[in-house]
């Protein structure tokens, strides 16, 4: 037999790019169209909103939902519906802004980590248990409390609070990836450490840390409304949806609306987030199918 | 056996140091002078130089650190600045609340979530699969407080079977016991219960799928035996490290929780001691669940060696 066997292709869909092999799994494609309307609400807000979200009216107190105020008013008169478009701005802001501050920081201690090793190595992993053994919100609330209540130090505290999950993620892949051989092939043509680093070992950790981003976002959001809930976040008047569940919980007898829709928001927003983050990992890994 | 344990616990106390230290800076992120800032608003001079010594804040931060140490081993976490009671007197007064609705919170989260994951797994791909997924992904996604209130207002408001909220002690009578603690149980629960189900799935979906469980099979044993007998009790050893792990996830529901259904356990002292600027208690409060965390894991760890003989065989 004359030539050689052609070499194996590669999967069909491991050439596809990676938004169609996430759209063509019904319940991440659902998540993302999700997550985009919320973004979309977001920014579209000022336009969006029937009503100043800050506007009291006394004489439109805990009214129930109608075509004047479709969610209904709170309290002191405010439009629930205009509130809820403008809390998607808080609620979206702390879980990508939380995300960030922890892939800053997690992502260059967990390389540094896992590609030098020995003590550094070390170091960073007792440092990391020590923060891990911190639950999640009860470190962020104590973070939260020392630094001071608001928004911008709810994002901080969340921020590194997750931060040792990226540590641990990008320690991990590192170490696995640093055994290959063309980590070994680089080093041989005289790439120094940082470089390979940055260049070979950073982009091959990239597809882990992207779905693990995602979830993350997901669990901030839920940690921004906890603390939100709590009084350590967004503070009055400015609309969060873990805010005014606060304040709901307090008039669940007489007006329940207050209570129904920013917990669903929240809910459809996490889910959404989670379905991404699955669907993602799934797109990104090659042994799996759709809808397995 | 001993040397896995002397292994772990050169782990353990590196761990409990970084523990400390992150603890005790904490405390330097308030803004300005702490005196100043523990002093509440009238800041009086006289109470300010009493903290100042009594926090040794003219020394410096290692001196401070060591004293902090010292006291932390000594049993001394510091005193409530509000209610003038050492904090860890205060930690053990409201801990019994709290493991009373963890615990409850474990059971039903083992009671939804195993059965859960065993179904979904030996049901793969079927719309029992599916239907556990979703359930799971719903646990996941449902921020706890809410769940709360949504029970609030099912329970109390619309059918009237309920009181709102309040705590009822575990020696009321068994009816009023599950009444008061069936809803902020199962609210903590649900969210454990689908971190297990997602757990016991993905374990029981590789034993299924071993050589001794096709033997099994092929030596005729009926199928509830060698999915029970066989595949769980072998799926079930990492859920040992896993209940250990979901410490945090209890905590951090029942500070939620204990807001929403005002019950008087640890989430709620340490909510009040953050709106009370109570500095020594939120420092207190977690260290104690920072250091339960690392012992509890410890513990499962060592579980885990004792009941697979293949790792103490290793």
């Amino acid at each position: 037999m004359a030539g050689s066997a052609p070499a194996p292709a590669a999967p069909a869909s491991a050439r596809e790019p990676l938004l169609r092999r996430l759209l063509t799994r019904r319940a991440a494609a659902f998540g993302l169209a999700v997550v985009v309307l919320f973004g979309v609400v977001a920014l579209a807000a000022p336009l969006l909103a029937p009503a100043d979200p800050l506007a009291t009216s006394f004489g439109a107190i805990r009214k129930a939902p109608s075509a004047a105020h479709w969610m209904g008013t709170d309290e002191i008169g405010r439009d629930v519906f205009a509130r809820v478009l403008f809390g998607a701005r808080a609620s979206l802001l702390a879980g990508i802004v939380s995300v960030l501050i922890s892939l800053s920081i997690g992502v260059p201690v967990g390389l540094l980590a896992g590609y030098a090793g020995g003590l550094t190595d070390q170091l960073i992993s007792r440092l990391t248990d020590a923060l891990l053994a911190c639950p999640f919100l009860i470190l962020a609330i104590a973070l939260a409390a020392f630094l001071g209540p608001s928004l911008t130090n709810a994002m901080i505290a969340i921020g590194i609070s997750a931060t040792p999950i990226f540590i641990r993620l990008t320690r991990g892949q590192a170490l696995s990836i640093k055994a290959e051989d063309y980590i070994l092939a680089a080093r041989a043509v005289g790439n120094p450490g940082w470089r390979v680093a940055l260049r070979h070992v950073l982009p091959n950790a990239a597809p882990a840390l992207i779905v693990q981003s995602t979830l993350a976002i997901a669990a901030a959001i839920i940690a921004e409304a906890s603390l939100s809930f709590l009084g350590l976040g967004q503070q009055p008047p400015a609309p969060s949806w873990g805010s005014m569940l606060n304040t709901a919980k307090n008039y669940v007898g007489n007006a329940p609306w207050m209570a129904v829709w920013p917990g669903l928001s929240i809910f459809l927003l996490v889910l959404s987030f989670n379905l991404v983050g699955d669907g993602l990992r799934d797109a990104l890994d090659p042994r799996r199918t759709p809808g397995a | 056996m001993l040397t896995f344990l002397a292994r772990r616990i050169a782990i353990v106390v590196p761990t409990l140091v970084f523990v400390s230290m992150l603890i005790f800076s904490l405390q330097q992120l308030l803004p300005g002078d702490p005196a100043v800032v523990l002093a509440g608003e009238d800041r009086d001079p006289a109470v300010v130089a009493y903290l100042r010594g009594k926090l040794h804040l003219d020394e410096p931060l290692a001196v401070r650190y060591a004293l902090w140490v010292k006291g932390v081993l000594q049993g001394d976490l510091g005193e409530s600045q509000r209610m003038q009671k050492p904090v860890l007197g205060l930690i053990l007064e409201k801990l019994p609340v709290t493991l009373e609705l963890a615990a409850l919170a474990m059971a039903i989260a083992l009671c939804i979530g195993i059965p859960a994951g065993v179904l979904s797994a030996v049901r793969r791909g079927t719309a029992w699969d599916y239907a556990a997924s979703m359930v799971a992904l719903w646990g996941l996604s449902t921020p706890n407080f809410w769940l709360g209130i949504l029970m609030i207002l099912l329970f109390s408001v619309t059918l009237g079977w309920l009181p709102a909220s309040g705590y009822v002690s575990p020696f009321e009578p068994a009816r009023a016991t599950l009444a008061g603690w069936g809803r902020p149980a199962c609210v903590v629960g649900t969210a454990i219960a689908a971190v297990l189900m997602r757990h016991t799935r993905s374990a029981m979906l590789q034993v299924l799928s071993s050589d001794y469980v096709r033997t099994a099979r092929a030596k005729g044993l009926a199928e509830p035996r060698v999915v029970l007998l066989h595949a769980l009790r072998n799926a079930l050893i990492p859920i040992v490290t896993l209940g250990a792990l979901e410490l945090g996830t209890l905590l951090s529901g029942a500070v939620l929780t204990e807001q929403v259904f005002t019950i008087p356990g640890f989430g709620k002292l340490i909510v009040d001691a953050v709106f009370n600027r109570d500095y020594a208690v939120v420092q207190g409060v977690v260290l104690f669940t920072a250091t339960a965390y690392i012992a509890l894991n410890l513990l499962a760890d060592v579980a885990y060696v004792l009941i697979d003989p293949r790792i103490r065989v290793s």
